[in-house]
């Protein structure tokens, strides 16, 4: 209480304390969400330097862990929205076994093509519900949303992709 | 094939496509960079006024300028 007393007076030394005992969960959080430790790193930065920046503004009896969380995830999403950037796949997808190579790569590739062409607010969503298994109250809770909200998030998301991996999945079919 | 089960296809897909990242863990200090990003971009004054509220006042007295009779009824509403 004292500690965040002395962050919101705008104490350096409180400030590295709070950085120190927080800072490699807010790391471990971005980067679950951009998927590049190199930018996970920046945007850790980024993100304390936010939270010093709006020190005033925190309550000392708040929850600092749940204010970090959530001024991360929304640093994460102005990169999303800004950067057109590429998510690793693994090398070998669960596909059939009996499928053509040729076929598998260019699935992975479409799969991923839709993926990047949701917009930033719903891959948020999607890459924390539905890649990092995520619970709703959790990704509500950082992105100040409802879980209800982030539940229809996802929803739409899962429509968006259908949508635009429909014809992929008729020529697998075909296959 | 129905819109539920259609869904958990395109899950599922998806899970196939983009595995959770396993590796989460910081291996350097970010501490010196940060004391950088603070050196290089000196934080503002405390009092840090977000962009939408100076944007309300310039309204305000824009309405106030253009209407001046609005000023007592507002001072009766303060």
């Amino acid at each position: 209480m004292e500690l965040l007393a002395q962050f919101a007076a705008g104490d350096l030394e409180a400030f590295e304390v709070l950085f120190r005992q927080h800072h490699k969960e807010v790391y471990a959080w971005i980067v679950r969400i951009v998927r590049d430790s190199g930018i996970a790193e920046d945007l850790t930065v980024e993100t304390f330097w936010r939270i010093y920046k709006s020190r005033a503004r925190f309550r000392p009896d708040g929850n600092f862990r749940a204010w970090a969380r959530r001024i991360a995830t929304n640093a994460a999403l102005d990169y999303l929205r800004s950067a057109r950037h590429e998510t690793e796949l693994p090398d070998d997808l669960a596909c059939a076994p009996c499928e053509d190579p040729a076929v598998r790569g260019e699935r992975r590739k479409q799969i991923k093509e839709a993926f990047h062409q949701l917009p930033a607010k719903y891959r948020l969503v999607a890459t924390l519900a539905l890649i990092e298994e995520e619970p709703y109250e959790s990704i509500a809770e950082a992105v100040g949303i409802s879980a209800g909200l982030v539940k229809i998030r996802v929803f739409r998301a899962v429509r968006m992709l259908r949508k635009k991996l429909s014809p992929l999945r008729v020529e697998a079919v075909a296959k | 094939m129905n819109d539920k089960e259609n869904d958990r296809e395109i899950k599922e897909l998806l899970r196939q496509a983009i595995a959770p990242v396993k590796d989460t863990e910081l291996r350097r200090d970010l501490w010196p960079q940060m004391l950088r990003k603070l050196d290089e971009h000196p934080a503002a004054s405390a009092i840090n006024v977000p962009w939408f509220d100076w944007a309300l006042a310039a309204i305000l007295s824009a309405v106030l300028l253009l209407f001046p009779g609005t000023i007592p009824a507002l001072l009766y509403h303060l």
